[in-house]
């Protein structure tokens, strides 16, 4: 049989030998196609897939128009500084025991744990003509305010970003409490005794003891809202001006039937996440976090 | 260009959303391609439980089947899925060419079906599915250019006769708007997406006559004013900034307008005449629905015209083990099935009965006509040129207009118009 050392050294990769071969089989092995598709003008099903090179890479620089739906991620970035400043400040008044606060917890979690499709048609009655929410504004007198959440195109984001918000949101709280809960309860009993109030309990413990919590909230917020997809598209289709860059790959690949440019325009996303990330870890090492 | 539409929207006719997820059957080996079942593969996810697997399914086997049965799957994103399923070799023994295979394509995956100079003396739209002189798709059913109207609103704001030119089909909806201020004038179904593409595709023909999409596969500017394509994608904008159509395009809902026009909610839906028993089906008024012709007459005789034209077209898989059966199950699904007429369409087997639907135009003395055929060695240019165009045909073109029109969006319709000539005459090169 195998001497210890072996043993110590091969069985750990036994066990990983399933994830890492369905992470190869579903992940790196289609993102390693991706990269020919795009150096072929292929229309998905076609059986001779032709080269062009960097061809379509060529396109993607000389049509910026492009990268127009980027713009609109920056709705979404924007609800995700509100959105992770809320789940902040909910997980901090959380964290204090008080009656009910279990309650609370499972109602602001519980839209995570709803599945996308849900959410979107949800939302798609409340914000319609005459849906919940011109109920809800007329019933508090402000039904001037009145409009179209969805026809207006310099609301439709607002609102999109919004539903984004409602969603996400329980995520960033349970990341929050579950740091800010494993903060050694002794600190803020000496806190105490040293009559700190709350405000300093919360600038000087908890905010820099969930420092990596919130480094990490917001590089996934940053890269969640450059891949915005699943809302505007299932809600609109991406009409009325809430294309996202997702949903313009997607439809360059299964409308167009332009495969080839569209894995081209999915691998410069990837760099532009790639290149985001490194930014930020760069920016986040300075105060000394070391994530991923 | 009509085919799109009418394939887009047969694929989207959702009355129940009935996916059959399920092994490709595989083909027992028996001589000369017979099989004891076969799989169709069909975009009507409605019927697809009832009507094939009830009654076609059973009437085959015990017909010209001769005890082959068939099992039926059908695909709500029917074009999509079809179109991925192709990329190995089981995708049914016959199949719904989807959308996007173009007709130099048709040789890789479909079994030619004969020489189109000899099925056309069979079957009507064979100048669909053809590729080199030889058939390899044959549409399941025909339609007619049109829209539908809910005669009660249009005769309650005092119009009887269809308008003649578009000029007076915006006055009869203002008229409409004016006499009934709770109807929609003019319901675009926006949010399906596949729903306006019909303001493009259907006036093909119209003012250019019948070889019109053989011009726009040569045309540089084909949206300027005079041309096919120019007439409803104008028209559309001028409806959308004239304030006749719904409040809030962003948030229609299909299904619910069938019935809405059914109780006179709505008082136009420029769709052709497949939909027209839907609406009559989706309410308590089916004799209020009629089918108008469009509001362009013939420049040369003056006389109302519809294009008839194909659906989508039935192939059979070139891999698939059981070419006879297949080829039998086609032959009884053209010819014995009935289905054209029971979709109220126009029998694409000559000999067949046409549907019911087409009593105004008879009384009006619409003349019907037919697109040519590409010229021999051309049959793939349009369809080459809209995906080198990379225009949105899926109906983010039309959704555009419509914002446009509404103020939603910056633009105008010279500047959406100048920018499309700019792409499709890049793409004709």
């Amino acid at each position: 049989m195998f001497k210890e050392k072996t043993k110590r050294q091969f069985v750990p990769w036994l066990y990983l030998l399933l994830p890492i071969g369905l992470l190869a089989l579903f992940t790196y092995l289609p993102v390693i196609n991706m990269f020919w598709y795009s150096t072929t003008e292929w229309d998905g099903f076609d059986p001779h897939k032709k080269f062009v090179g960097f061809h379509n890479y060529v396109k993607i620089v000389k049509n910026p128009e492009i990268f127009h739906s980027l713009f609109n991620s920056l709705y979404y970035f924007g609800g995700a500084v509100i959105q992770i400043s809320l789940a902040l400040f909910l997980a901090t008044v959380l964290s204090y025991r008080f009656r009910g606060s279990n309650i609370f917890k499972g109602f602001l979690v519980f839209p995570y744990l709803l599945n996308s499709v849900a959410v979107s048609l949800a939302f798609l009655y409340l914000y319609k003509g005459g849906g919940g929410l011109d109920l809800l504004v007329k019933h508090l007198g402000l039904g001037r305010f009145l409009t179209l959440w969805l026809g207006n195109p310099h609301i439709v984001n607002f609102s999109l970003a919004g539903v984004s918000v409602w969603r996400y949101m329980g995520l960033n709280l349970v990341l929050f409490l579950g740091a800010i809960q494993s903060i050694n309860p002794e600190l803020f009993e000496a806190a105490q005794l040293d009559r700190a109030n709350r405000w300093h309990q919360f600038r000087y413990i908890i905010l820099p003891g969930i420092k990596r919590i919130t480094a990490l909230s917001v590089i996934l917020a940053v890269s969640g809202s450059i891949g915005v997809f699943e809302i505007p598209y299932i809600m609109l289709n991406g009409s009325n001006g809430t294309t996202t860059f997702v949903i313009q790959t997607l439809k360059t690949a299964f409308v167009l039937n332009q495969v080839g440019l569209a894995s081209a325009l999915a691998v410069t996303l990837l760099g532009i996440v790639l290149v985001v990330t490194f930014v930020q870890r760069k920016i986040f090492k300075d105060e000394g976090v070391d994530l991923v | 260009m009509r085919k799109r539409l009418f394939a887009g929207v047969v694929s989207s006719v959702l009355a129940t959303s009935f996916v059959t997820v399920g092994a490709i059957t595989s083909a027992t080996a028996a001589p000369a391609g017979i099989c004891k079942q076969i799989t169709v593969i069909t975009n009507r996810t409605d019927i697809a439980p009832t009507t094939f697997t009830k009654v076609y399914g059973p009437a085959f086997t015990a017909g010209i089947g001769k005890g082959t049965t068939v099992k039926f799957e059908a695909f709500t994103n029917y074009n999509t899925d079809v179109r991925t399923m192709m990329n190995t070799k089981n995708y049914g023994d016959v199949l719904g060419i989807p959308q996007g295979v173009t007709p130099a394509q048709f040789s890789s995956f479909f079994s030619p079906l004969g020489k189109t100079s000899d099925l056309s003396k069979v079957y009507r739209f064979t100048n669909e599915g053809t590729y080199n002189g030889i058939q390899y798709g044959l549409s399941q059913t025909g339609n007619a250019t049109g829209y539908v109207v809910n005669l009660k609103v249009w005769k309650a704001a005092g119009i009887t006769t269809p308008p003649a030119t578009p000029d007076e089909f915006i006055a009869d909806l203002k008229k409409i708007k004016a006499a009934e201020p709770d109807v929609i004038p003019l319901y675009t179904n926006y949010a399906t997406g596949w729903a306006p593409t019909g303001w493009t595709n259907m006036y093909a023909g119209y003012a250019q006559g019948p070889d019109s999409n053989n011009l726009l596969a040569k045309d540089k500017a084909p949206w300027t004013a005079g041309k096919d394509t120019f007439i409803g994608d104008d028209l559309l904008y001028r409806v959308a900034a004239a304030g006749l159509i719904e409040k809030d395009p962003t948030t229609t809902d299909w299904e619910g307008s069938k019935g809405m026009i059914n109780k006179g909610q709505i008082a136009t839906m420029m769709l052709s005449s497949w939909s027209v028993s839907q609406f009559q089906g989706a309410g308590p008024n089916p004799q209020d629905i009629g089918f108008y012709p469009l509001p362009v007459k013939d420049p040369k005789t003056g006389k109302f015209q519809s294009y008839i034209g194909g659906d989508v077209e039935q192939a059979i898989n070139k891999n698939s083990k059981c070419q006879a059966s297949a080829q039998a199950w086609l032959t009884y699904f053209m010819q014995q099935s009935g289905y054209a007429y029971s979709q109220g369409g126009i029998s694409p087997y000559i000999k067949g009965p046409n549907g019911e639907s087409y009593g105004i135009f008879d009384k009006l003395g619409v003349v019907y006509k037919s697109l040519n055929a590409a010229p021999a060695g051309h049959d793939s240019d349009l369809a080459n040129v809209k995906k080198a165009s990379g225009i949105p045909f899926d109906g983010t073109l039309e959704q555009n207009i419509i914002d446009t029109a509404r103020g939603a969006k910056s633009g105008s319709e010279a500047s959406i118009f100048a920018d499309l000539n700019a792409k499709w005459g890049g793409a004709v090169g």
